[in-house]
């Protein structure tokens, strides 16, 4: 007998849209990440200004705040800006977008964080040694600064991607039919909500699990150039 | 802009405001003092204590607060005549009891790790030392090894604190009125939706950082026999 009455291939397709949002953001937090904290070296002070406010407001408000205003502030306040120039704008976000784009968002700050500090990790002997050798700039990062970065920020960003996998349940509240919502649905129909709900609990955390396995190899990988014990 | 509505919600504002202090500050403190005997069972050698509280931490770090949420709220209504019998039904059905229930379940696993990681950084000479002049094994968790503990895990609790002031805010899911909650019952009976939620930003970000001023002057008091070293 099935134990999800038939409703198993709910939280499957679910699971997939879960996963698909989840590893959007991440590609699109490690991107606004490298580019903050690229920033935040920068000489000029009022730029560093406002990254900087962007990682301090980001830790301090709650992930749903921020989505509940991207999701239903932002097009209401386009609305009125557009509305005060003398134009008629409606404008709807959908929830895809403007959930992938907000976890994006927030967790480039936490990404921004982790690769800052993986690049002071880097001594700084090897900057000068990309010069010595008479490497252009581009070249020295990708095969001499880059490498290292990846293995510096691993573990942080590791950490980053396991709290974004489980902060994509929020955009369940803005209706994306990812593994939460559609749970919540199949537990409705079948008047089963602990059964269901534990079932999309153990998938979480079985993409937990496979993540810090995975995890711990990535780590192994990155640093097999490292003769351990030498550094 | 309409700051008008934003005024005339001051006062639901700041029940909000008392609510969300009052559901962290509520699961805070349990989980902080039901964290010890779980940390202790962690690193215990008998096996039926290991194992529990390691499958308890890794479920509740590993599965998203608000599927937990959903868990026990809607969840314990699949065990509505159990918990009648048991007498548990009454507050089962209360959103403000699931809350701080699972509230305090997940905020003691974190806590647990924090208070784990503390005790095994304490050096060994210091274990050694106490027990040398005689101290017994309350004594020595009473007096030498929690206040070292505590002081070495410090800095990762106020990052639970300020996780769990945020974690607070998935309360308004099941409808407690908490911050979150009060501004997406004004944003959407006033159609104020950026000027509520960016209020409700603003007041979590007070209380965010007004906790991590408080915490630097508890962490000046734990290392005040450090001075020398600290800042």
């Amino acid at each position: 007998m099935d134990p999800l009455s038939g409703y198993g291939w709910m939280l499957i397709s679910g699971f997939g849209l879960t996963l698909g949002v989840a590893i959007s953001s991440m590609i699109g937090a490690i991107l606004i990440g490298l580019i903050a904290a690229s920033i935040k070296f920068s000489r000029i002070k009022i730029v560093r200004l406002i990254v900087g406010l962007y990682t301090t407001v980001i830790r301090g408000v709650p992930e749903l705040v921020l989505l509940l205003l991207v999701y239903y502030g932002l097009p209401t306040l386009i609305q009125d800006i557009a509305g005060n120039m003398g134009y008629q704008v409606r404008l709807n976000l959908n929830p895809f977008i403007a959930g992938i784009a907000t976890l994006s968002f927030i967790y480039g700050a936490f990404a921004c964080e982790a690769l800052r500090s993986a690049y002071l990790a880097i001594p700084k002997g090897q900057h000068e040694t990309i010069i010595a050798f008479g490497f252009s700039r581009l070249r020295g990062f990708v095969w001499i600064i880059a490498p290292q970065l990846l293995r510096y920020a691993l573990p942080a960003l590791g950490n980053v991607w396991l709290v974004l996998l489980k902060a994509t349940a929020l955009i369940s509240i803005i209706q994306l039919p990812e593994l939460m919502r559609m749970t919540d649905m199949a537990a409705r129909a079948t008047r089963q909500p602990f059964t269901f709900f534990l079932v999309a609990c153990l998938a979480y955390l079985l993409v937990t699990l496979i993540s810090m396995w995975g995890q711990k190899y990535l780590e192994q990988w990155a640093s097999k150039g490292i003769v351990r014990g030498a550094v | 802009m309409n700051i008008n509505a934003i005024i005339e919600g001051l006062p639901r504002f700041i029940d909000g405001v008392i609510i969300t202090v009052t559901y962290a500050g509520g699961s805070l403190l349990i989980g902080f003092f039901m964290a010890i005997p779980v940390a202790l069972m962690r690193s215990s050698r008998n096996r039926f204590f290991y194992w529990f509280s390691t499958g308890y931490v890794t479920f509740f770090r590993g599965t998203p607060l608000l599927a937990q949420l959903f868990l026990v709220y809607y969840g314990a209504g699949q065990f509505h005549h159990e918990l009648d019998v048991i007498g548990l039904w009454d507050f089962f059905r209360e959103p403000w009891f699931c809350a701080i229930f699972t509230l305090t379940l997940n905020t003691t696993a974190y806590t647990s790790e924090i208070w784990r990681g503390g005790l095994q950084a304490i050096p060994k000479a210091e274990i050694e030392a106490a027990r040398a002049c005689g101290l017994s094994d309350f004594q020595l968790l009473r007096h030498i090894m929690f206040p070292r503990a505590l002081g070495i895990g410090w800095p990762a609790y106020t990052n639970e604190v300020v996780y769990q002031i945020q974690a607070t805010s998935l309360v308004s899911v099941i409808s407690v009125m908490d911050i979150t909650g009060v501004a997406r019952s004004i944003a959407s009976r006033d159609f104020v939706y950026y000027e509520a939620f960016l209020f409700a930003a603003a007041l979590y970000l007070l209380l965010v950082y007004g906790f991590i001023a408080f915490s630097r002057l508890v962490e000046k008091k734990l290392h005040r026999h450090l001075k020398d070293t600290t800042t």
